[in-house]
């Protein structure tokens, strides 16, 4: 599976992804500094004296949220890595956006046939065994490209063996399960980032609830079935359905 | 008396007509300018008041339909049989009000079939639109047998009839499901609902809440329509719908509380904040202070108070919902969002328009138990049913009269007049 690794001490600022983000997928020129319908990556500045910049994009989750909450499949995880997006199965819902840990999706609001619209990782580039746009635009290597596993130690032996600079911390490694973003820095970047993502693969929550369905709706029915049985013939037997003049009855069986 | 009656009713027709008139405007900006023009949604707060009220909420308060069905139809409860087919009609017409909603918060509202055919089983949001799609057939087939009956369509009836018991199944397991799936729904976001809302539980509160306020929908609604129509309340009846709804606003209450205690989240009450005051508001209106009246007799044997109480329920409960779907998130991400008028306009068109089509609805076809006596004078089909109810092994459990079958099973000195 495919990942991108980005170390903040390595980003000088210059933005190059960013534009290399731009043209490859065709956005409008603007300098919004804020994800959205038409930036699918910014860099943002921690420190200005420090000079420390912090890029911003969709994870591609190894389990995504958005891809589990989509109820047409429009948002799917592919085995290269990118969670790629299909517009023309997409309704519109926007539970994805509302699913998305790292609140990444973005949704043309100004359309009259909105797209949500992230990064997708250069799927069609990185379906033709190339980098990203943005990793082979970056001069320093801030941004790199590769197999997830590789990078993940290679982002381990860039901290140890520089274990001053770098918080010891690989944000992507665990966080919601893993992502294929991958990001590594000193503490004052790394603190940046939403702490509040927990461990696991999200979706296992929901998909914990959804599983039962089968079994909850065959107890219930039958249960059901069986109550409505007993309380029937409770009632044949107590002979209160046939006479038209008889009492209301309070419930055949309390 | 009637002049009265007429005057009073003014100033509601002419707020009503100004929610459809504004309503217009908004659907016009919502149809040619898109999302952005006409509600205060973004990419923060993807989910606003149209999914939140219209969606949460009137899944929620359509639930009296299916909870009186089973209690009738299932538990056999022929008490309630009276306030049976209201419930299932007020709940139509809720689900109506719901894809109304749907329709206009999608993007691509023309694409509402695309999970039915595009399946991901792993989305709670896949749950939630079959359940919609099928629950609403089951309800369209429900309702149409007022229908046939009111046009004396025996024969259409008659088919109805041989599958009621299914489908009042298919109703409260189909309810259970999309009832609880709507609190599944934010399972998924444990980082970005305030601890106050996401719990493991969700989905249970979601039912057990919504079941305690489809009891209290069903008190108002009965009021309303005794009201509107000029009948009696069915105190008797009322009082025991009551009751369960306390019974359930119980458990619902240890649920919750147990749950905030058990997960260590209650001490984010103190001081207070914000969250916390949303979350009082929550309980207080929607669960505890109508628990306690809904139990206490005196409350319960008054029409006026019984009333009130139940409105209080329902008003807790919109504020319950509306934390969970929006207040919840706005706590977490430090952001507000207050819808813009047009989402107002559209929401209140739409409960405009559902309480003219239960009105409507109510007034034509044989929904009250009075109305149902009436249209059954005629003897064949009196005897067409019996025939029936002989012919079938299990025909009586088949035949929920309040629906469909001519048992007059409650008869009219039952009614007390207010
Ligand atoms: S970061 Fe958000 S949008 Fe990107 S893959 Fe993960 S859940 Fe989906
Ligand atoms: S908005 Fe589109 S992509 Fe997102 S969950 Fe809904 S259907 Fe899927
Ligand atoms: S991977 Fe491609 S789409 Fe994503 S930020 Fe980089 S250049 Fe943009």
């Amino acid at each position: 599976m495919n990942a991108i690794l980005f170390d903040a001490n390595e980003c000088v600022g210059c933005k190059a992804c960013v534009y290399a983000c731009t043209s490859e997928n065709e956005l409008p020129d603007s300098d919004e500094d804020r994800l959205s319908d038409r930036r699918f990556t910014v860099l943002e500045e921690i420190d200005e004296d420090e000079e420390w910049y912090l890029r911003r994009m969709c994870m591609h989750c190894v389990d995504p949220s958005c891809a589990s909450a989509c109820p047409v499949g429009a948002l799917k995880k592919t085995d290269l890595g990118p969670v790629v997006y299909d517009f023309d199965k997409c309704i519109g819902c926007r539970y994805c956006m509302v699913a998305c840990p790292f609140n990444i999706p973005r949704y043309e609001w100004d359309s009259m046939t909105p797209r949500v619209r992230k990064c997708q990782m250069c799927r069609e580039r990185v379906a033709e065994g190339k980098s990203t746009a943005c990793a082979e635009a970056c001069p320093t290597g801030a941004t790199k490209f590769g197999e997830r596993s590789a990078l993940i130690a290679e982002a381990w032996q860039r901290i140890d063996s520089a274990p001053d600079a770098y918080a010891r911390h690989v944000y992507g490694e665990k966080e919601a399960g893993g992502t294929c973003v991958l990001i590594i820095g000193p503490q004052g970047v790394m603190d940046a980032l939403n702490p509040n993502i927990p461990d696991g693969p999200l979706p296992h929550r929901t998909w914990f609830v959804l599983s039962q369905i089968p079994a909850a709706v065959a107890v219930v029915g039958a249960g059901l079935v069986g109550v409505n049985w007993i309380i029937q013939r409770r009632m044949k037997l107590g002979d209160v359905t046939t006479t038209e003049t008889r009492e209301p009855t309070e419930g055949g069986a309390s | 008396m009637i002049a009265a009656k007429r005057l009073l009713d003014q100033p509601w027709r002419m707020i009503g007509w100004l929610c459809v008139v504004a309503g217009l405007y908004a659907t016009y900006v919502r149809f040619t300018r898109g999302l952005g023009a006409s509600t205060n949604l973004s990419d923060d707060f993807p989910w606003g008041l149209w999914v939140g009220f219209d969606v949460v909420c009137g899944v929620g308060l359509a639930a009296g339909g299916f909870t009186i069905s089973a209690i009738v139809y299932i538990f056999r409860l022929e008490k309630y049989r009276p306030i049976a087919r209201p419930a299932v009609l007020a709940a139509f017409v809720g689900y109506l009000m719901v894809v109304g909603g749907l329709l206009f918060d999608l993007g691509h509202p023309w694409r509402l079939w695309h999970p039915l055919v595009m399946w991901n089983h792993h989305s709670v949001m896949f749950e939630v639109s079959w359940c919609v799609t099928l629950y609403t057939i089951v309800l369209t087939l429900e309702v149409s047998s007022l229908v046939f009956e009111r046009l004396r369509w025996l024969r259409a009836n008659r088919r109805i009839h041989m599958i009621i018991l299914p489908l009042t199944l298919a109703a409260v397991l189909l309810s259970m499901l999309h009832q609880s799936s709507l609190g599944s729904l934010f399972l998924l976001v444990p980082g970005r609902l305030h601890a106050l809302w996401y719990s493991p539980l969700l989905p249970l509160h979601f039912f057990v809440s919504a079941m305690a306020v489809g009891c209290a929908m069903t008190i108002v609604e009965s009021n309303l329509s005794a009201r509107a129509f000029g009948r009696c309340v069915e105190a008797d009846v009322l009082d025991g719908v009551a009751r369960i709804a306390a019974a359930l606003l119980g458990v619902y209450l240890v649920l919750r509380v147990g749950d905030l205690v058990v997960r260590g989240v209650i001490t984010q009450l103190w001081p207070l904040n914000p969250a916390g005051l949303f979350f009082l508001a929550e309980i207080l209106l929607g669960a505890a202070i109508p628990m306690v009246l809904f139990s206490m007799g005196r409350i319960r044997r008054n029409t006026k108070w019984l009333y009130h109480t139940g409105q209080l329920a329902v008003i807790g409960f919109v504020v319950g919902r509306l934390n969970v779907s929006v207040t919840g998130f706005e706590m977490t991400a430090g952001k507000t969002y207050i819808p813009a008028w047009t989402e107002f306009a559209v929401t209140a068109m739409l409960v405009t328009i559902g309480i003219k089509v239960f009105y409507l609805a109510a007034k034509h076809l044989p929904v009250f138990e009075e109305d149902h006596d009436a249209s059954l004078r005629s003897r064949r089909w009196r005897a067409e049913m019996d025939q029936q109810a002989g012919s079938l092994p299990n025909a009586s459990s088949v035949a929920p009269a309040g629906l469909l079958a001519p048992e007059e099973q409650v008869s009219n000195e039952r009614f007390q007049p207010i």
